[in-house]
């Protein structure tokens, strides 16, 4: 416990000397530093902020020294985590080769791959897209076709992955691909990643129903993919992405409470938007759905805090296999009160009749939809409930 | 703060889940109410709880308790609500132990206390007045006549109030009907003179008493507190109570959910295990979810009515409302998807689903805790 407290002293005084005063502003999203061969940074002073903390592997904390990282424990993790949060230390570098890749490459990759991609994860040299879903296999997606070839000294790789997010800016992409058609769909899968500049790897972007995305539709057209490109064991994809899979729904369910963007939060939302009498909100049911949204957010927000507690204690529970359900369900509950508490101001799609804020929160709540399918929809989320919490026999 | 158990208390746990599957489960209530037992509880069992250290559990040791705090005691009140053990723990040993400790002088809490903390001496709080929870509604009367105070008025849903020694009455001594300031706490022998009492029966085979109070004289040294200031101990006596009954109602539903899930792996339809249904499937794993997150709230009222009782209400009713709705939707589905069993009285589940909604309306129901979180969230 004292070495802990020393090194929070510690981490207290490197943060002070090394921090930019501007990179403890809250932030906008084009204040965010994505990596990569094509990355620019917002500013000189996030740049600098940027270099000190990857030069200190803080970038990864808790990733081995060896390739880079900060060789921090869970613990010291947590901790640098608390003290950069207490200054409003912005994060220096955002991407899914932080979050998804680098985990799986350290856990199944080969050493020459672990000093390859994840050394370059954590200096920023590389973005990261993620190639899971095709047109065809959403929820269902080990019914993947995107197939790769053995051909020899390379895999031909023939087909296309949907919902990539920002692939258009992305240096790599880890795909999952159909290496053998002839076994069951799960037992034919690999996992393997293709540098974007490749020949025959190209994008179009997506439009939603809230308007621009960074979701692209990713082609590949007989690109030629080197072998070692190959993470773990050939047709052994799919263990690999389940792994990864659990990254992914804690971050959605992380989500809604890093936007570096500007929310509104219902409670002054009501207090803006709806008439009061006597200190309540006069509309009965608008003020019990408030009261409903608040007490479910409180109890997902305990629950988050439980997952850490339980993680830091060693204790197993079911709750972190709850937590993309509720917590991105309790989003479209959000989403919706928001628009019934604001009413007609909160139609607005664009323009100057609206606040940007107004126009924010309308495109959010056409967002706010696809938390519920993305990642594992919630049907596909009860389902793993019934089977791995309650033990129900398969369907 | 904790979200998470230690080691005691994990260890009380186990003790608790053995001790009441073998000495008090539900058969045992079965048993108390076919043969309308007078008291509605064994004072065998009590007993035998008042050793293991239950009846003491929130007390200091200087009043001779086991000071173990609120979560050493949500997990025993977990474990009776999975067994629906009847016994004076809730109405004595939580609800009117905390009047006494937050409320009492220290002549009423050393000639009080350690015979709560022992289960000799049993205690009820004769709060209610109408049919919904309306805590500051009061209109019994204290009147000042000497050195002696003059009691009357009626209560109703009084919990163990047919079998209580000491009644704790909430009366008014001051103000108009309605406010909460001039509510005064007063002690009075069940026995004494001008007290009456009928006992009701619920449909949870628990128990809880109307009581009436006609010129009950008691000595003014009865005040718990100060006079025309009870509210300010009434209020965290009843935040602890309904976090209390919140552990219960996890317990309680916990067990009528588990019980279902085992049923549902072992009943056949079509030629398939009922379980192994989608349509049955998503409404459990629903509700599994929904248990996750009224255990990180249970777990965080019970830490804060020790760590950091100024969350106390907000937590308090958060709590009570989310139990209170878990409770319902698990004992609605537990006898939904027993099918035909399930309203038969020969399954235990019906009492799960009885004792669950008299648990909804104890200290305020959905509605009442729904309005006070808004109001304290400001709006």
């Amino acid at each position: 416990m004292e070495d802990l407290e020393q090194f929070r002293l510690d981490v207290q005084q490197w943060l002070e000397a090394n921090c930019p005063e501007s990179q403890r502003q809250p932030m906008k999203p084009e204040d965010q530093y994505w990596g990569g061969r094509r990355g620019q940074f917002p500013s000189a002073d996030a740049q600098l902020w940027f270099e000190r903390m990857r030069d200190k592997g803080w970038t990864a904390p808790e990733w081995p020294t060896q390739f880079g990282g900060g060789g921090l424990s869970a613990q010291q993790g947590r901790l640098l985590k608390e003290e950069m949060k207490r200054i409003n230390a912005r994060t220096p570098v955002y991407g899914i080769g932080l979050w998804m890749l680098g985990p799986a490459v350290l856990e199944y990759g080969n050493e020459a791959q672990k000093q390859q991609h994840v050394r370059a994860i954590v200096n920023g040299e590389t973005r990261w897209a993620q190639g899971y879903s095709e047109p065809g296999a959403g929820s269902d997606l080990a019914s993947l076709q995107c197939k790769a070839e053995d051909q020899g000294d390379h895999f031909l790789v023939n087909g296309s992955k949907i919902w990539t997010t920002a692939a258009d800016k992305c240096d790599w992409i880890f795909c999952l691909v159909r290496t053998d058609p002839n076994v069951k769909k799960q037992e034919g899968i690999s996992f393997l990643l293709i540098d974007m500049d490749d020949p025959g790897v190209s994008t179009t972007p997506i439009a939603l129903i809230s308007g621009e995305s960074e979701f692209c539709h990713t082609f590949f057209d007989n690109v030629k993919v080197p072998k070692e490109n190959l993470i773990g064991e050939l047709n052994k994809g799919w263990s690999v992405a389940k792994a990864l899979l659990v990254h992914e729904r804690k971050l959605m369910a992380e989500m809604g409470s890093d936007s570096p963007r500007e929310v509104m939060v219902p409670n002054v939302a009501a207090h803006k938007y709806l008439e009061f009498d006597n200190g309540k909100i006069a509309d009965a049911k608008l003020r019990s759905d408030l009261a409903d949204y608040d007490m479910q957010m409180q109890a997902v927000a305990l629950t988050h805090f439980r997952t850490f507690e339980e993680k830091a204690a060693g204790i197993r529970s079911p709750a972190p296999l709850v937590m993309k359900y509720v917590g991105t369900e309790a989003e479209k509950v959000k989403s919706e009160l928001l628009l019934a508490i604001m009413g007609s101001s909160g139609l607005g799609w664009e323009g100057d009749a609206f606040s940007q804020l107004e126009i924010d929160t309308a495109r959010l709540w056409a967002m706010s939809k696809a938390m519920t399918i993305a990642g594992g929809s919630s049907e596909v989320q009860l389902n793993l409930i019934a089977k791995n919490v309650l033990e129900l026999p398969q369907p | 703060m904790a979200l998470v158990l230690n080691e005691e208390q994990r260890l009380l746990q186990d003790t608790a889940k053995d001790f009441l599957a073998t000495q008090a489960p539900v058969t045992a209530l079965r048993q108390l109410r076919d043969e309308k037992d007078s008291l509605g509880y064994s004072p065998e069992l009590w007993q035998q709880m008042a050793e293991m250290g239950w009846s003491s559990i929130i007390l200091p040791e200087e009043y001779g308790g086991l000071d173990f705090g609120f979560l050493g005691l949500g997990v025993v009140l977990e474990e009776a609500g999975r067994t629906l053990t009847a016994s004076p723990l809730f109405a004595s040993a939580v609800v009117g132990a905390s009047a006494i400790l937050l409320g009492g002088s220290e002549t009423q809490k050393q000639t009080l206390l350690p015979a709560v903390a022992a289960g000799t001496l049993t205690l009820a709080l004769a709060l209610e007045e109408s049919h919904h929870h309306r805590p500051t509604h009061i209109s019994t009367t204290a009147q000042r006549q000497g050195d002696d105070l003059v009691l009357n008025g009626s209560k109703c849903f009084v919990l163990d109030g047919h079998s209580a020694d000491h009644l704790i009455v909430v009366a008014r001594t001051k103000g108009t009907e309605d406010d909460s300031n001039g509510l005064t706490l007063v002690l009075v022998d069940r026995t004494a003179e001008g007290v009456s009492c009928q006992r009701t029966t619920l449909m949870d085979s628990r128990n809880a008493a109307n009581i009436r109070l006609e010129n009950v004289v008691v000595p003014a040294s009865s005040i718990l507190g100060e006079i025309d200031q009870g509210w300010a101990v009434l209020e965290p006596v009843l935040d602890r109570a309904r976090v209390a009954l919140a552990a219960e109602m996890m317990g309680s539903s916990l067990e009528a959910f588990d019980r279902t899930v085992d049923y549902l792996k072992e009943r056949e339809q079509f030629g398939k295990v009922i379980g192994s249904f989608q349509a049955l499937q998503h409404r459990k794993a629903h509700l599994q979810s929904e248990i996750e997150l009224c255990r990180s709230v249970l777990l965080q009222a019970l830490s804060v009515v020790d760590d950091a009782p100024q969350d106390l209400p907000l937590l308090a009713s958060l709590a009570k409302t989310k139990l209170n709705e878990l409770a319902k939707q698990v004992t609605n589905e537990a006898v939904q998807m027993h099918g035909g069993i399930g309203v038969t009285d020969a399954l235990e589940i019906g009492f799960f689903l009885k004792r669950a909604r008299v648990a909804m309306q104890i200290y305020g129901d959905t509605g009442y805790h729904k309005d006070r979180y808004a109001t304290l969230c400001g709006y």
